[in-house]
């Protein structure tokens, strides 16, 4: 595990985790505040229905807390990867 | 067996595994006191979590909320999920890799100060009292509606039973009681809404029976429709619409996100499992726990309006089913028949000029004396009687609380008497489990943070660990005066203040102390507390100095006033720390080596599992 240029590793590391950050907060953004709130009306009108609710409403009240969970699976699998690709042993 | 019997089996019952619990996984170092040991599963840590995150108020009212505003509830669905994306992207995986015990040991550290730790001492303080006290007004509820004694009973026994396993127990302790906890309250919130969902949908999974066809009437129609033409019919508006300002509803939702990922009692449960590695699998079994939760509250929600609609609306009240007249007679539910024709009518604001749907002057019914002749106490129908005057500007003859929804729920679908009881079970693990957390993290803050960091550094581990006991003993008793004797809507309206307080405070300042090494102590400290200022001074002057909603900010209620505060605090913290000097060296290295991971070759880092004594 020990690297001949940890600090080089280390700031690939950290920019990547910000990237990783960056890229979840804005699904984050989308699939709460953005399509249960912000765009909802927008959505409710030319999105096709999710069973028999509106595709907003539905977001707001399910899809929205669905995507969260999908959302930390997905940030544990890449947090995962991307410490070993980096070199840093997890025990 | 009657519902007495069922009852008591069910919450005797449960209470049995939990002392059990408690008892074998006593605390007796200061590291099992505050985390554990560190020693925690990633999901018993999950189910702990989301046992200490959902609370009464969570279990018994949200759906009941969801009923009755439709669409406008998602803010509190979307609100408290979307919190813990926050929260396990942006910060437990660097506060857990940091390896101290508190959140105001972090934010003491990082900002090189007495003084920050002081402020974060006293928010994480208010934000848990404030918590708790409802907590134990939801005990005491319970335990006086199952034992028929009064609320205060009811309280003080809930307060002896929570100390005996939080107080004695710490962290280890509650963290498998918690498990036990949440265990029960998901088969007591999810069986009811799947018999309720087959019965009214066909559908035996309650999320699919929401967006399925309703097919309890004589013809099938999609449930969402049939829902909207009810609420459209007697004067609300449409259940899949909204009341609320766009701008309001996003500011609500945001400041309950953002506050979600700065309480303090969550923050630290992230500190019980063994690294960073772990956290972060330990978030994702919280949210999936959680979600299970949260996903049918909206499914009670709805299927609860429907049924309360057509089983009451347009019946003589002679007709009623039993339940109801349990409900009126506990004061949960009131019928003013203002038009005398011995018929229930229930009607929304839509269908009065002014827009009131009250049925009577004030917010609670109001009741005759117990010993008042029986001609005051019981109307020609044989219902309860009030001394509130029926309000005549509007028709509407039915009021209920929102804390019925889920309780008058397994009633009105006739579900058997033993889904009430485990559902009572439920409630009291709800409101126990909150209530030891947020104990917990009473007593670590002032034994811990303020006992040994700040008054008196040479306290000797033993000694802090009885410090924290002294301290969870005079919390609780405080917090049990307050359930005895509420500040009347106090409570409520403090809640929005603990999250309002938590996004103004803890998010930003812990956010730039893990992601902007450049922030220094001026800056956070300005920045903390001007954003509280701000926040606790809007809230102060709305709630209860009778500020008018058209003197709202932008339109935005004292429950969303919270993501302003927090835009101030970033904005404050960056402009102080831009114009003084950086923080010291070792801070920024501390800093830097909290980002890194398990593993790396860091001399400083302490992700090792924190050291038993």
């Amino acid at each position: 595990m020990s690297d001949q240029n940890p600090h080089h590793n280390h700031a690939r590391y950290w920019r990547k985790n910000i990237v990783l950050v960056f890229v979840i907060l804005a699904i984050w953004f989308t699939v709460s505040l953005g399509s249960g709130i912000l765009f909802r009306d927008w959505l409710d009108a030319n999105f096709p229905k999710v069973g028999n609710a509106p595709f907003g409403f539905w977001m707001a009240q399910q899809g929205a807390i669905i995507c969260f969970v999908g959302l930390l699976i997905g940030y544990k699998f890449f947090m995962n990867r991307l410490e070993n690709q980096e070199g840093f042993s997890s025990k | 067996m009657t519902q007495d019997y069922w009852n008591f089996l069910f919450i005797g019952l449960s209470f049995a595994v939990y002392i059990g619990i408690a008892v074998k996984s006593r605390a007796a170092s200061t590291k099992e006191y505050y985390t554990a040991g560190g020693g925690v599963s990633p999901l018993a840590n999950g189910m702990a979590t989301a046992a200490d995150w959902m609370s009464a108020a969570t279990f018994i009212s949200m759906a009941g909320t969801v009923a009755i505003v439709g669409y406008d509830a998602s803010r509190f669905l979307m609100g408290w999920t979307g919190g813990f994306v926050l929260l396990t992207v942006l910060m437990v995986p660097f506060l857990r890799k940091f390896g101290k015990a508190t959140v105001p040991d972090f934010i003491g550290d990082r900002y090189y100060s007495r003084m920050a730790r002081g402020v974060a001492v006293v928010c994480a303080i208010f934000i848990c009292m404030t918590y708790i006290m409802g907590q134990m007004r939801g005990v005491g509820v319970v335990f006086s509606q199952l034992f028929g004694i009064g609320i205060p009973a009811g309280v003080l026994i809930g307060a002896a039973i929570v100390f005996v396993y939080a107080g004695l127990g710490g962290m280890k302790g509650i963290t498998y009681t918690q498990v036990a906890q949440y265990c029960v309250m998901a088969f007591a919130y999810t069986i009811p809404a799947v018999f309720i969902a087959i019965a009214l949908t066909n559908n035996f999974i309650p999320q699919l029976g929401l967006i399925g066809n309703y097919t309890a009437g004589d013809e099938v129609v999609p449930f969402l429709e049939k829902l909207n033409n009810i609420n459209q019919e007697i004067g609300f508006e449409k259940y899949t619409d909204g009341k609320l300002a766009t701008v309001d509803i996003f500011c609500i939702t945001v400041a309950l996100m953002c506050g979600t990922a700065g309480l303090p009692h969550v923050i630290v449960r992230f500190f019980t499992v063994k690294n960073v590695k772990a956290v972060r699998t330990s978030a994702c079994w919280t949210l999936a726990f959680i979600a299970v939760i949260y996903l049918t509250a909206p499914t009670i929600g709805a299927f609860s309006r429907v049924n309360l609609i057509e089983k009451l609306n347009n019946t003589s009240y002679k007709e009623t089913p039993q339940w109801f007249k349990e409900f009126e007679e506990t004061g949960q539910m009131a019928w003013v028949d203002k038009n005398g024709d011995g018929v229930i009518q229930y009607y929304g604001p839509l269908k009065s000029e002014e827009k009131t749907s009250s049925p009577f002057q004030g917010k609670k019914p109001a009741y005759p004396a117990p010993n008042a002749p029986k001609e005051q106490r019981i109307g020609k129908h044989g219902e309860r009687l009030l001394i509130s005057k029926a309000d005549m500007t509007n028709p509407n003859e039915l009021w209920f609380g929102n804390d019925i929804m889920v309780m008058a729920n397994p009633h009105m679908a006739g579900l058997p008497a033993w889904v009430i009881g485990l559902l009572m079970a439920g409630c009291i693990a709800a409101a126990l489990s909150t209530a030891a957390g947020l104990l917990l993290v009473l007593s670590t803050s002032i034994s811990h943070d303020l006992m040994k960091k700040i008054v008196k550094p040479d306290l000797s581990d033993k000694e802090e660990v009885s410090y924290a006991r002294i301290a969870a003993f005079v919390a609780l008793a405080v917090a049990a005066y307050f359930g005895i004797n509420p500040p009347s809507a106090f409570i409520a309206k403090t809640v929005a203040f603990a999250f309002g307080l938590a996004a103004s405070s803890f998010f930003p300042t812990l956010l730039m102390g893990i992601f902007f090494k450049r922030v220094n102590k001026q800056g956070a400290i300005a920045g903390m507390v001007s954003g509280i200022a701000f926040t606790a001074g809007y809230i102060i002057y709305f709630q209860f100095l009778g500020g008018s909603k058209e003197q709202w900010l932008l339109g935005i209620s004292p429950e969303g006033i919270g993501s302003i505060g927090m835009l101030i605090n970033f904005a404050v913290t960056f402009i102080v720390s831009a114009f003084t000097p950086a923080p010291p060296q070792e801070v920024q290295d501390m800093v830097e080596s909290i980002r890194m991971p398990d593993g790396s070759d860091d001399e400083n880092s302490s992700s090792a599992p924190p050291v038993m004594h």
